[in-house]
Protein backbone atom coordinates (compact mmCIF):
# COMPACT_ATOMS: atom_id res chain seq x y z
CA UNK A 1 0.00 0.00 0.00
CA UNK A 2 2.68 2.43 1.02
CA UNK A 3 4.80 1.46 -1.92
CA UNK A 4 1.90 2.19 -4.25
CA UNK A 5 1.27 5.59 -2.74
CA UNK A 6 4.87 6.58 -2.87
CA UNK A 7 5.24 5.37 -6.38
CA UNK A 8 2.39 7.46 -7.73
CA UNK A 9 4.21 10.81 -8.12
CA UNK A 10 7.08 9.05 -9.84
CA UNK A 11 4.87 7.76 -12.63
CA UNK A 12 3.99 11.32 -13.51
CA UNK A 13 7.61 12.36 -14.03
CA UNK A 14 9.87 11.37 -16.89
CA UNK A 15 9.95 7.74 -18.08
CA UNK A 16 13.59 7.50 -17.08
CA UNK A 17 12.61 7.79 -13.44
CA UNK A 18 10.25 4.84 -13.71
CA UNK A 19 12.79 2.18 -14.52
CA UNK A 20 14.90 2.29 -11.35
CA UNK A 21 11.67 2.55 -9.34
CA UNK A 22 10.31 -0.59 -10.96
CA UNK A 23 13.51 -2.56 -10.57
CA UNK A 24 13.65 -1.52 -6.97
CA UNK A 25 10.11 -2.64 -6.37
CA UNK A 26 10.78 -6.01 -7.98
CA UNK A 27 13.90 -6.36 -5.87
CA UNK A 28 11.93 -5.42 -2.75
CA UNK A 29 9.31 -8.05 -3.56
CA UNK A 30 11.99 -10.64 -4.11
CA UNK A 31 13.68 -9.80 -0.83
CA UNK A 32 10.40 -10.02 1.09
CA UNK A 33 9.73 -13.34 -0.61
CA UNK A 34 13.12 -14.66 0.45
CA UNK A 35 12.68 -13.26 3.94
CA UNK A 36 9.31 -14.91 4.33
CA UNK A 37 10.41 -18.35 3.14
CA UNK A 38 13.75 -18.51 4.92
CA UNK A 39 12.36 -20.02 8.13
CA UNK A 40 10.33 -22.64 6.25
CA UNK A 41 13.32 -23.61 4.15
CA UNK A 42 15.44 -23.90 7.29
CA UNK A 43 12.85 -26.18 8.89
CA UNK A 44 12.78 -28.42 5.82
CA UNK A 45 16.58 -28.57 5.73
CA UNK A 46 16.72 -29.63 9.38
CA UNK A 47 13.93 -32.15 8.76
CA UNK A 48 15.89 -33.62 5.83
CA UNK A 49 19.23 -33.66 7.62
CA UNK A 50 18.32 -34.84 11.11
CA UNK A 51 17.16 -38.40 10.18
CA UNK A 52 19.98 -38.77 7.65
CA UNK A 53 22.59 -37.80 10.20
CA UNK A 54 21.05 -40.18 12.68
CA UNK A 55 20.10 -37.38 15.08
CA UNK A 56 16.59 -38.78 15.27
CA UNK A 57 15.22 -42.24 14.58
CA UNK A 58 14.33 -42.34 10.88
CA UNK A 59 11.53 -44.81 11.62
CA UNK A 60 9.61 -42.23 13.63
CA UNK A 61 10.68 -39.19 11.69
CA UNK A 62 11.54 -40.10 8.12
CA UNK A 63 13.43 -37.51 6.12
CA UNK A 64 11.45 -34.86 4.26
CA UNK A 65 12.28 -36.40 0.87
CA UNK A 66 10.92 -39.78 1.99
CA UNK A 67 7.71 -38.11 3.14
CA UNK A 68 7.51 -36.25 -0.15
CA UNK A 69 7.86 -39.57 -1.98
CA UNK A 70 5.06 -41.07 0.09
CA UNK A 71 2.98 -37.99 -0.60
CA UNK A 72 3.51 -38.42 -4.32
CA UNK A 73 2.49 -42.08 -4.17
CA UNK A 74 -0.67 -41.16 -2.29
CA UNK A 75 -1.42 -38.53 -4.89
CA UNK A 76 -0.91 -40.89 -7.82
CA UNK A 77 -3.00 -43.63 -6.24
CA UNK A 78 -5.85 -41.15 -5.80
CA UNK A 79 -6.07 -41.74 -2.05
CA UNK A 80 -4.91 -38.27 -1.19
CA UNK A 81 -7.47 -36.61 -3.43
CA UNK A 82 -10.27 -38.75 -2.11
CA UNK A 83 -9.48 -38.03 1.52
CA UNK A 84 -8.83 -34.35 0.92
CA UNK A 85 -12.15 -34.06 -0.86
CA UNK A 86 -13.95 -35.71 2.01
CA UNK A 87 -12.33 -33.37 4.52
CA UNK A 88 -12.81 -30.21 2.51
CA UNK A 89 -16.45 -31.00 1.83
CA UNK A 90 -17.10 -31.38 5.55
CA UNK A 91 -15.17 -28.40 6.77
CA UNK A 92 -16.44 -26.08 4.03
CA UNK A 93 -20.01 -27.19 4.67
CA UNK A 94 -19.71 -26.59 8.41
CA UNK A 95 -17.82 -23.34 7.94
CA UNK A 96 -20.22 -22.05 5.28
CA UNK A 97 -23.25 -22.83 7.39
CA UNK A 98 -21.64 -21.11 10.36
CA UNK A 99 -20.93 -17.95 8.32
CA UNK A 100 -24.43 -17.96 6.87
CA UNK A 101 -26.00 -18.42 10.28
CA UNK A 102 -23.77 -16.62 12.75
CA UNK A 103 -23.23 -13.34 10.88
CA UNK A 104 -26.93 -12.43 10.60
CA UNK A 105 -27.60 -13.71 14.11
CA UNK A 106 -24.67 -11.71 15.50
CA UNK A 107 -25.86 -8.56 13.74
CA UNK A 108 -29.29 -9.04 15.23
CA UNK A 109 -28.05 -9.72 18.74
CA UNK A 110 -25.59 -6.82 18.58
CA UNK A 111 -28.25 -4.46 17.28
CA UNK A 112 -30.69 -5.21 20.09
CA UNK A 113 -28.61 -4.27 23.14
CA UNK A 114 -30.92 -5.94 25.70
CA UNK A 115 -30.67 -9.24 23.82
CA UNK A 116 -26.87 -8.96 23.87
CA UNK A 117 -26.91 -8.34 27.62
CA UNK A 118 -29.15 -11.32 28.30
CA UNK A 119 -27.34 -13.73 25.99
CA UNK A 120 -23.81 -12.53 26.80
CA UNK A 121 -23.06 -14.89 29.74
CA UNK A 122 -24.55 -17.84 27.88
CA UNK A 123 -22.40 -17.17 24.83
CA UNK A 124 -19.38 -16.87 27.08
CA UNK A 125 -20.05 -20.33 28.52
CA UNK A 126 -20.46 -21.92 25.10
CA UNK A 127 -17.40 -20.22 23.73
CA UNK A 128 -15.27 -21.51 26.55
CA UNK A 129 -16.54 -25.07 26.23
CA UNK A 130 -14.05 -26.80 23.96
CA UNK A 131 -15.94 -28.00 20.92
CA UNK A 132 -14.09 -31.30 20.96
CA UNK A 133 -15.29 -32.00 24.48
CA UNK A 134 -18.75 -32.08 22.98
CA UNK A 135 -17.81 -34.46 20.18
CA UNK A 136 -19.16 -37.53 22.03
CA UNK A 137 -22.45 -35.71 22.49
CA UNK A 138 -22.64 -34.99 18.77
CA UNK A 139 -21.84 -38.59 17.92
CA UNK A 140 -24.47 -39.75 20.40
CA UNK A 141 -27.14 -37.53 18.93
CA UNK A 142 -26.25 -37.55 15.24
CA UNK A 143 -24.39 -40.81 14.78
CA UNK A 144 -20.96 -41.33 13.36
CA UNK A 145 -21.68 -40.21 9.78
CA UNK A 146 -21.28 -36.94 7.92
CA UNK A 147 -23.97 -35.10 9.88
CA UNK A 148 -22.17 -35.19 13.18
CA UNK A 149 -18.88 -34.07 11.59
CA UNK A 150 -20.41 -31.16 9.73
CA UNK A 151 -22.36 -30.31 12.86
CA UNK A 152 -19.30 -30.16 15.08
CA UNK A 153 -17.45 -27.95 12.58
CA UNK A 154 -20.51 -25.75 12.33
CA UNK A 155 -20.74 -25.55 16.10
CA UNK A 156 -17.06 -24.72 16.59
CA UNK A 157 -17.04 -22.11 13.79
CA UNK A 158 -20.17 -20.39 15.06
CA UNK A 159 -18.68 -18.95 18.25
CA UNK A 160 -15.79 -16.88 16.93
CA UNK A 161 -18.00 -15.47 14.17
CA UNK A 162 -20.94 -14.80 16.44
CA UNK A 163 -18.94 -13.13 19.21
CA UNK A 164 -16.91 -11.00 16.82
CA UNK A 165 -20.01 -9.90 14.95
CA UNK A 166 -21.77 -8.92 18.16
CA UNK A 167 -18.82 -6.88 19.37
CA UNK A 168 -18.42 -5.37 15.88
CA UNK A 169 -21.92 -3.94 16.04
CA UNK A 170 -21.38 -2.69 19.58
CA UNK A 171 -18.04 -1.15 18.65
CA UNK A 172 -19.23 1.21 15.93
CA UNK A 173 -17.72 4.69 16.44
CA UNK A 174 -20.27 6.65 18.52
CA UNK A 175 -19.57 9.87 16.57
CA UNK A 176 -20.73 8.12 13.42
CA UNK A 177 -23.93 7.16 15.21
CA UNK A 178 -24.38 10.76 16.32
CA UNK A 179 -23.79 11.91 12.77
CA UNK A 180 -26.42 9.49 11.48
CA UNK A 181 -28.82 10.60 14.18
CA UNK A 182 -28.27 14.26 13.34
CA UNK A 183 -29.24 13.43 9.76
CA UNK A 184 -32.38 11.66 10.90
CA UNK A 185 -31.04 8.38 9.63
CA UNK A 186 -32.59 5.51 11.52
CA UNK A 187 -33.71 1.93 11.38
CA UNK A 188 -32.76 -0.06 8.35
CA UNK A 189 -30.88 2.74 6.57
CA UNK A 190 -28.70 3.39 9.61
CA UNK A 191 -27.96 -0.31 9.69
CA UNK A 192 -27.21 -0.56 5.99
CA UNK A 193 -25.20 2.63 5.58
CA UNK A 194 -23.31 2.88 8.86
CA UNK A 195 -23.39 -0.16 11.11
CA UNK A 196 -22.89 -2.87 8.53
CA UNK A 197 -19.88 -1.35 6.74
CA UNK A 198 -18.32 -0.32 10.05
CA UNK A 199 -18.67 -3.88 11.35
CA UNK A 200 -17.09 -5.62 8.35
CA UNK A 201 -13.45 -5.68 9.55
CA UNK A 202 -14.25 -7.16 12.96
CA UNK A 203 -16.65 -9.67 11.43
CA UNK A 204 -13.86 -10.79 9.12
CA UNK A 205 -11.53 -11.33 12.04
CA UNK A 206 -14.10 -13.79 13.36
CA UNK A 207 -14.45 -15.47 10.00
CA UNK A 208 -10.71 -15.96 9.73
CA UNK A 209 -10.56 -17.46 13.21
CA UNK A 210 -13.40 -19.77 12.24
CA UNK A 211 -11.50 -20.84 9.12
CA UNK A 212 -8.62 -22.11 11.25
CA UNK A 213 -11.02 -23.71 13.72
CA UNK A 214 -12.91 -25.54 10.97
CA UNK A 215 -9.83 -27.51 9.95
CA UNK A 216 -8.58 -28.07 13.47
CA UNK A 217 -11.84 -29.51 14.75
CA UNK A 218 -12.56 -31.54 11.66
CA UNK A 219 -9.24 -33.37 11.69
CA UNK A 220 -9.71 -34.27 15.32
CA UNK A 221 -13.25 -35.47 14.62
CA UNK A 222 -12.05 -37.58 11.71
CA UNK A 223 -9.47 -39.24 13.89
CA UNK A 224 -12.13 -40.50 16.24
CA UNK A 225 -14.58 -42.06 13.85
CA UNK A 226 -14.43 -41.86 10.09
CA UNK A 227 -13.85 -43.94 6.99
CA UNK A 228 -12.40 -41.12 4.91
CA UNK A 229 -10.77 -37.73 5.37
CA UNK A 230 -7.30 -36.49 6.13
CA UNK A 231 -7.70 -37.02 9.84
CA UNK A 232 -8.66 -40.59 9.09
CA UNK A 233 -5.68 -40.96 6.73
CA UNK A 234 -3.25 -39.75 9.37
CA UNK A 235 -4.70 -41.91 12.07
CA UNK A 236 -4.97 -45.01 9.90
CA UNK A 237 -1.40 -44.58 8.64
CA UNK A 238 -0.11 -44.38 12.17
CA UNK A 239 -2.15 -47.45 13.09
CA UNK A 240 -0.67 -49.38 10.16
CA UNK A 241 2.77 -48.05 10.90
CA UNK A 242 2.92 -46.29 7.53
CA UNK A 243 4.87 -43.42 9.04
CA UNK A 244 5.84 -41.52 5.86
CA UNK A 245 2.16 -41.57 4.78
CA UNK A 246 1.20 -40.20 8.16
CA UNK A 247 3.55 -37.25 7.73
CA UNK A 248 2.32 -36.79 4.18
CA UNK A 249 -1.20 -36.40 5.58
CA UNK A 250 0.04 -33.92 8.16
CA UNK A 251 1.79 -31.64 5.68
CA UNK A 252 -1.27 -31.74 3.43
CA UNK A 253 -3.36 -30.46 6.31
CA UNK A 254 -0.89 -27.68 7.08
CA UNK A 255 -0.87 -26.67 3.44
CA UNK A 256 -4.66 -26.60 3.30
CA UNK A 257 -4.78 -24.57 6.51
CA UNK A 258 -2.34 -22.00 5.18
CA UNK A 259 -4.09 -21.83 1.82
CA UNK A 260 -7.51 -21.43 3.37
CA UNK A 261 -6.28 -18.62 5.59
CA UNK A 262 -4.65 -16.95 2.59
CA UNK A 263 -7.91 -17.08 0.64
CA UNK A 264 -9.80 -15.57 3.56
CA UNK A 265 -7.18 -12.84 3.99
CA UNK A 266 -7.43 -11.82 0.35
CA UNK A 267 -11.24 -11.78 0.50
CA UNK A 268 -10.95 -9.62 3.62
CA UNK A 269 -8.57 -7.25 1.83
CA UNK A 270 -11.05 -6.78 -0.98
CA UNK A 271 -13.80 -5.87 1.43
CA UNK A 272 -11.74 -3.60 3.65
CA UNK A 273 -9.39 -1.90 1.21
CA UNK A 274 -10.39 1.46 2.74
CA UNK A 275 -8.68 0.63 6.03
CA UNK A 276 -5.54 2.34 7.16
CA UNK A 277 -2.75 0.07 5.97
CA UNK A 278 -1.18 -1.60 8.97
CA UNK A 279 2.34 -0.38 9.70
CA UNK A 280 2.02 2.64 7.40
CA UNK B 1 -38.46 40.05 11.82
CA UNK B 2 -38.48 37.15 14.25
CA UNK B 3 -35.15 35.55 15.07
CA UNK B 4 -34.05 32.45 13.21
CA UNK B 5 -33.13 30.60 16.38
CA UNK B 6 -34.43 31.47 19.81
CA UNK B 7 -33.34 29.90 23.10
CA UNK B 8 -36.00 30.48 25.75
CA UNK B 9 -35.04 29.66 29.32
CA UNK B 10 -33.22 26.52 28.21
CA UNK B 11 -32.04 24.35 31.08
CA UNK B 12 -30.47 20.92 30.77
CA UNK B 13 -29.90 18.58 33.69
CA UNK B 14 -28.24 15.20 33.59
CA UNK B 15 -28.99 12.50 36.14
CA UNK B 16 -25.75 11.67 37.91
CA UNK B 17 -25.51 9.09 40.71
CA UNK B 18 -29.02 9.57 41.99
CA UNK B 19 -28.86 13.38 41.95
CA UNK B 20 -29.09 15.82 39.09
CA UNK B 21 -26.34 17.81 37.49
CA UNK B 22 -27.22 21.11 35.84
CA UNK B 23 -25.12 21.54 32.71
CA UNK B 24 -26.76 24.67 31.30
CA UNK B 25 -29.12 26.91 33.16
CA UNK B 26 -31.75 29.31 31.84
CA UNK B 27 -30.20 30.23 28.51
CA UNK B 28 -31.95 33.07 26.68
CA UNK B 29 -30.42 33.90 23.33
CA UNK B 30 -31.61 34.92 19.89
CA UNK B 31 -29.77 34.30 16.63
CA UNK B 32 -30.78 36.26 13.54
CA UNK B 33 -31.13 34.72 10.10
CA UNK B 34 -27.78 34.59 8.37
CA UNK B 35 -25.91 35.55 11.53
CA UNK B 36 -22.54 34.13 12.54
CA UNK B 37 -22.77 33.56 16.28
CA UNK B 38 -19.87 32.24 18.32
CA UNK B 39 -20.19 30.61 21.74
CA UNK B 40 -17.15 30.69 24.01
CA UNK B 41 -16.83 29.45 27.54
CA UNK B 42 -14.56 27.49 29.84
CA UNK B 43 -14.29 23.75 29.42
CA UNK B 44 -17.28 21.86 30.72
CA UNK B 45 -19.62 24.85 30.78
CA UNK B 46 -22.13 23.16 28.53
CA UNK B 47 -21.26 24.38 25.04
CA UNK B 48 -21.55 20.97 23.43
CA UNK B 49 -24.72 20.36 25.38
CA UNK B 50 -26.24 23.50 23.88
CA UNK B 51 -25.29 22.38 20.42
CA UNK B 52 -26.75 18.92 21.00
CA UNK B 53 -29.98 20.57 22.09
CA UNK B 54 -29.98 22.73 18.99
CA UNK B 55 -29.26 19.72 16.82
CA UNK B 56 -32.11 17.83 18.45
CA UNK B 57 -29.80 15.07 19.70
CA UNK B 58 -31.03 15.64 23.27
CA UNK B 59 -34.02 17.45 24.68
CA UNK B 60 -34.13 20.30 27.19
CA UNK B 61 -35.19 19.73 30.79
CA UNK B 62 -36.83 23.14 30.86
CA UNK B 63 -37.53 25.82 28.30
CA UNK B 64 -37.48 25.44 24.57
CA UNK B 65 -35.54 26.26 21.46
CA UNK B 66 -37.46 27.73 18.54
CA UNK B 67 -36.30 27.39 14.99
CA UNK B 68 -38.35 29.64 12.72
CA UNK B 69 -40.84 29.94 15.60
CA UNK B 70 -41.30 26.15 15.80
CA UNK B 71 -39.97 24.30 18.88
CA UNK B 72 -37.21 21.82 18.10
CA UNK B 73 -38.26 18.29 19.00
CA UNK B 74 -35.64 16.19 17.25
CA UNK B 75 -32.90 16.12 14.67
CA UNK B 76 -33.58 17.39 11.20
CA UNK B 77 -31.88 18.11 7.92
CA UNK B 78 -32.60 21.82 8.33
CA UNK B 79 -29.56 21.78 10.65
CA UNK B 80 -26.14 20.45 9.71
CA UNK B 81 -23.60 19.53 12.38
CA UNK B 82 -19.84 19.66 11.90
CA UNK B 83 -18.23 17.58 14.63
CA UNK B 84 -14.82 18.15 16.16
CA UNK B 85 -13.79 14.57 15.37
CA UNK B 86 -14.80 14.98 11.69
CA UNK B 87 -17.10 11.95 11.86
CA UNK B 88 -16.23 10.81 8.34
CA UNK B 89 -17.17 7.32 7.21
CA UNK B 90 -13.73 5.72 6.78
CA UNK B 91 -14.95 3.24 4.12
CA UNK B 92 -16.17 6.01 1.86
CA UNK B 93 -14.13 8.36 -0.29
CA UNK B 94 -14.33 12.14 0.12
CA UNK B 95 -16.93 12.12 -2.63
CA UNK B 96 -18.85 9.28 -0.97
CA UNK B 97 -18.86 11.07 2.36
CA UNK B 98 -20.38 14.20 0.86
CA UNK B 99 -22.92 12.06 -0.97
CA UNK B 100 -23.85 10.43 2.33
CA UNK B 101 -25.66 13.60 3.43
CA UNK B 102 -27.38 13.84 0.07
CA UNK B 103 -28.60 10.25 0.30
CA UNK B 104 -30.25 11.12 3.60
CA UNK B 105 -32.14 13.99 1.97
CA UNK B 106 -33.24 11.86 -0.95
CA UNK B 107 -31.44 13.73 -3.71
CA UNK B 108 -31.62 11.60 -6.89
CA UNK B 109 -28.50 9.53 -7.56
CA UNK B 110 -27.51 11.35 -10.72
CA UNK B 111 -27.53 14.76 -9.04
CA UNK B 112 -25.66 13.53 -5.97
CA UNK B 113 -22.33 13.03 -7.69
CA UNK B 114 -22.50 16.43 -9.29
CA UNK B 115 -23.55 18.22 -6.11
CA UNK B 116 -20.82 16.46 -4.12
CA UNK B 117 -18.15 17.52 -6.61
CA UNK B 118 -19.46 21.06 -6.56
CA UNK B 119 -19.21 21.30 -2.77
CA UNK B 120 -15.84 19.63 -2.61
CA UNK B 121 -14.75 22.28 -5.04
CA UNK B 122 -16.23 24.95 -2.76
CA UNK B 123 -13.98 23.80 0.10
CA UNK B 124 -10.98 23.54 -2.22
CA UNK B 125 -10.76 19.76 -2.52
CA UNK B 126 -11.05 19.31 -6.27
CA UNK B 127 -8.78 16.44 -7.24
CA UNK B 128 -9.19 14.65 -3.90
CA UNK B 129 -12.64 13.19 -4.55
CA UNK B 130 -11.42 9.59 -4.64
CA UNK B 131 -9.29 9.70 -1.51
CA UNK B 132 -10.35 7.86 1.60
CA UNK B 133 -10.25 9.75 4.92
CA UNK B 134 -7.02 8.08 6.03
CA UNK B 135 -5.34 9.43 2.90
CA UNK B 136 -6.29 13.02 3.79
CA UNK B 137 -4.76 15.46 6.26
CA UNK B 138 -6.71 16.64 9.30
CA UNK B 139 -7.55 19.93 7.61
CA UNK B 140 -8.74 18.16 4.48
CA UNK B 141 -10.90 15.82 6.52
CA UNK B 142 -12.61 18.72 8.21
CA UNK B 143 -13.14 20.34 4.80
CA UNK B 144 -14.88 17.18 3.65
CA UNK B 145 -17.06 17.27 6.75
CA UNK B 146 -17.92 20.92 6.07
CA UNK B 147 -18.70 20.14 2.44
CA UNK B 148 -20.93 17.28 3.57
CA UNK B 149 -22.90 19.54 5.89
CA UNK B 150 -23.24 22.27 3.30
CA UNK B 151 -24.20 19.97 0.42
CA UNK B 152 -27.61 19.04 1.74
CA UNK B 153 -28.32 22.72 2.20
CA UNK B 154 -29.38 23.10 5.84
CA UNK B 155 -30.51 26.55 6.91
CA UNK B 156 -28.31 26.39 10.01
CA UNK B 157 -24.76 25.14 10.39
CA UNK B 158 -23.74 23.96 13.87
CA UNK B 159 -20.02 23.67 14.46
CA UNK B 160 -18.50 22.26 17.66
CA UNK B 161 -14.83 23.24 17.87
CA UNK B 162 -14.30 22.08 14.30
CA UNK B 163 -10.77 23.45 14.05
CA UNK B 164 -9.51 22.58 17.53
CA UNK B 165 -7.46 19.59 16.40
CA UNK B 166 -5.69 21.41 13.58
CA UNK B 167 -2.33 23.14 13.49
CA UNK B 168 -2.22 26.95 13.52
CA UNK B 169 -1.68 27.50 9.80
CA UNK B 170 -4.36 25.07 8.71
CA UNK B 171 -6.72 26.54 11.25
CA UNK B 172 -6.20 30.08 9.96
CA UNK B 173 -6.76 29.12 6.36
CA UNK B 174 -9.91 27.19 7.25
CA UNK B 175 -11.18 30.14 9.30
CA UNK B 176 -10.76 32.45 6.31
CA UNK B 177 -12.43 29.89 4.10
CA UNK B 178 -15.36 29.50 6.46
CA UNK B 179 -15.97 33.25 6.47
CA UNK B 180 -15.88 33.20 2.67
CA UNK B 181 -18.33 30.29 2.51
CA UNK B 182 -20.61 31.94 5.05
CA UNK B 183 -20.66 35.14 3.00
CA UNK B 184 -21.41 33.19 -0.16
CA UNK B 185 -24.09 30.90 1.19
CA UNK B 186 -25.76 33.17 3.75
CA UNK B 187 -26.19 30.33 6.27
CA UNK B 188 -26.89 30.96 9.92
CA UNK B 189 -23.86 29.60 11.77
CA UNK B 190 -23.56 28.72 15.45
CA UNK B 191 -19.90 28.09 16.15
CA UNK B 192 -18.34 26.82 19.36
CA UNK B 193 -14.75 27.45 20.29
CA UNK B 194 -12.27 27.63 23.13
CA UNK B 195 -10.05 30.04 21.25
CA UNK B 196 -10.62 33.75 21.76
CA UNK B 197 -8.87 34.73 18.52
CA UNK B 198 -11.11 32.43 16.59
CA UNK B 199 -14.21 33.82 18.29
CA UNK B 200 -13.31 37.43 17.49
CA UNK B 201 -12.29 36.67 13.94
CA UNK B 202 -15.37 34.67 12.99
CA UNK B 203 -18.24 35.97 15.06
CA UNK B 204 -20.56 38.85 14.36
CA UNK B 205 -21.49 38.38 17.97
CA UNK B 206 -19.68 36.38 20.63
CA UNK B 207 -21.70 34.92 23.48
CA UNK B 208 -19.53 34.33 26.54
CA UNK B 209 -20.83 31.61 28.84
CA UNK B 210 -20.20 31.27 32.56
CA UNK B 211 -18.58 28.17 34.01
CA UNK B 212 -20.79 25.46 35.47
CA UNK B 213 -23.67 25.72 35.17
CA UNK B 214 -23.52 27.46 31.81
CA UNK B 215 -25.36 30.75 31.60
CA UNK B 216 -24.96 33.59 29.12
CA UNK B 217 -22.61 36.05 30.81
CA UNK B 218 -22.47 38.61 28.07
CA UNK B 219 -22.98 38.89 24.33
CA UNK B 220 -20.27 40.97 22.65
CA UNK B 221 -21.01 42.38 19.20
CA UNK B 222 -17.93 42.40 16.99
CA UNK B 223 -17.31 44.92 14.26
CA UNK B 224 -14.06 44.56 12.41
CA UNK B 225 -15.17 46.61 9.42
CA UNK B 226 -15.39 45.09 5.98
CA UNK B 227 -14.17 41.52 6.26
CA UNK B 228 -13.62 41.24 2.54
CA UNK B 229 -10.97 43.90 2.74
CA UNK B 230 -7.37 43.01 2.20
CA UNK B 231 -4.91 42.67 5.04
CA UNK B 232 -5.06 40.36 8.01
CA UNK B 233 -7.81 41.45 10.42
CA UNK B 234 -5.97 39.57 13.16
CA UNK B 235 -3.37 42.33 13.34
CA UNK B 236 -5.73 45.33 13.60
CA UNK B 237 -6.01 47.33 16.84
CA UNK B 238 -9.79 46.68 17.09
CA UNK B 239 -9.09 42.99 16.97
CA UNK B 240 -6.75 43.31 19.94
CA UNK B 241 -9.37 45.32 21.83
CA UNK B 242 -12.11 42.74 21.32
CA UNK B 243 -9.68 40.04 22.13
CA UNK B 244 -8.83 41.64 25.42
CA UNK B 245 -12.48 42.29 26.26
CA UNK B 246 -13.44 38.64 25.83
CA UNK B 247 -10.30 37.49 27.59
CA UNK B 248 -11.36 39.57 30.62
CA UNK B 249 -14.84 38.08 30.59
CA UNK B 250 -13.52 34.56 30.28
CA UNK B 251 -10.69 34.88 32.74
CA UNK B 252 -12.91 35.06 35.84
CA UNK B 253 -14.91 32.12 34.59
CA UNK B 254 -11.89 29.96 33.94
CA UNK B 255 -10.58 30.68 37.44
CA UNK B 256 -13.98 29.83 38.87
CA UNK B 257 -14.15 26.63 36.83
CA UNK B 258 -10.78 25.54 38.18
CA UNK B 259 -11.93 26.32 41.70
CA UNK B 260 -15.01 24.17 41.15
CA UNK B 261 -12.92 21.33 39.81
CA UNK B 262 -10.64 21.43 42.84
CA UNK B 263 -13.66 21.29 45.13
CA UNK B 264 -14.97 18.24 43.31
CA UNK B 265 -11.62 16.50 43.54
CA UNK B 266 -11.20 17.45 47.20
CA UNK B 267 -14.54 15.98 48.14
N1 LIG C 1 -24.57 12.58 29.13
C1 LIG C 1 -24.12 13.25 30.19
N2 LIG C 1 -24.34 12.77 31.44
C2 LIG C 1 -23.89 13.45 32.51
N3 LIG C 1 -23.22 14.60 32.46
C3 LIG C 1 -22.96 15.13 31.26
C4 LIG C 1 -23.38 14.48 30.05
N4 LIG C 1 -23.00 15.22 29.00
C5 LIG C 1 -22.34 16.27 29.52
N5 LIG C 1 -22.33 16.23 30.87
C6 LIG C 1 -21.74 17.21 31.77
O1 LIG C 1 -22.24 18.47 31.41
C7 LIG C 1 -21.23 19.44 31.46
C8 LIG C 1 -21.15 20.19 30.15
O2 LIG C 1 -20.65 19.29 29.15
P1 LIG C 1 -20.31 19.80 27.70
O3 LIG C 1 -19.77 18.65 26.95
O4 LIG C 1 -21.50 20.47 27.13
O5 LIG C 1 -19.17 20.87 27.99
P2 LIG C 1 -18.35 21.75 26.96
O6 LIG C 1 -18.60 23.17 27.30
O7 LIG C 1 -18.65 21.33 25.58
O8 LIG C 1 -16.88 21.37 27.35
P3 LIG C 1 -15.59 21.31 26.42
O9 LIG C 1 -15.22 22.70 26.13
O10 LIG C 1 -14.57 20.64 27.29
O11 LIG C 1 -15.96 20.51 25.22
C9 LIG C 1 -19.94 18.74 31.82
O12 LIG C 1 -19.63 19.00 33.16
C10 LIG C 1 -20.24 17.28 31.62
O13 LIG C 1 -19.60 16.52 32.58
MG1 LIG D 1 -17.51 20.33 24.01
Amino acid sequence: MTALLEARPATRTTPVAIRPQRTRRALDALLTGVGKSVAIVALLVVWEAAPRLGLVDATFLPSFSTVLGAWWDLLVSGQLLENTQASLARSLAGFGLAVAGAVPLGLLIGWYKPVATVLGPLLEVFRNTAALALLPVFVLLLGIGETSKIAIVFYACTWPILLNTISAVGGVDPTLLRLAKSMNLGGFRLFQKVILPAAVPTVFTGIRLAGAVSILVLVAAEMIGAKAGLGYLINASQYNFAIPQMYAGIITISAIGVLFNQVLVSVERRFTSWRVPVGA
Amino acid sequence: MSPHISFRGVTKRFPVKGTEFTAVDGIDLDVARGEFLVLVGPSGCGKSTLLDLLGGLTSASEGEILLDDVPITGPGLDRGIVFQQYALLPWRTAQGNVEFGLEATGVPRRQRAERAREFLNLVGLTGFEDRHPHQLSGGMRQRVAIARSLAYDPAVLLMDEPFAALDAQTRESLQDELVRIWQRTGKTIVFITHAIDEAVLLGQRVAVLTSRPGRVKEVVPIDLGDRRGTGDPRSSPEFARYRHRIWDLLHDEVTRAQQLEKEVVGR
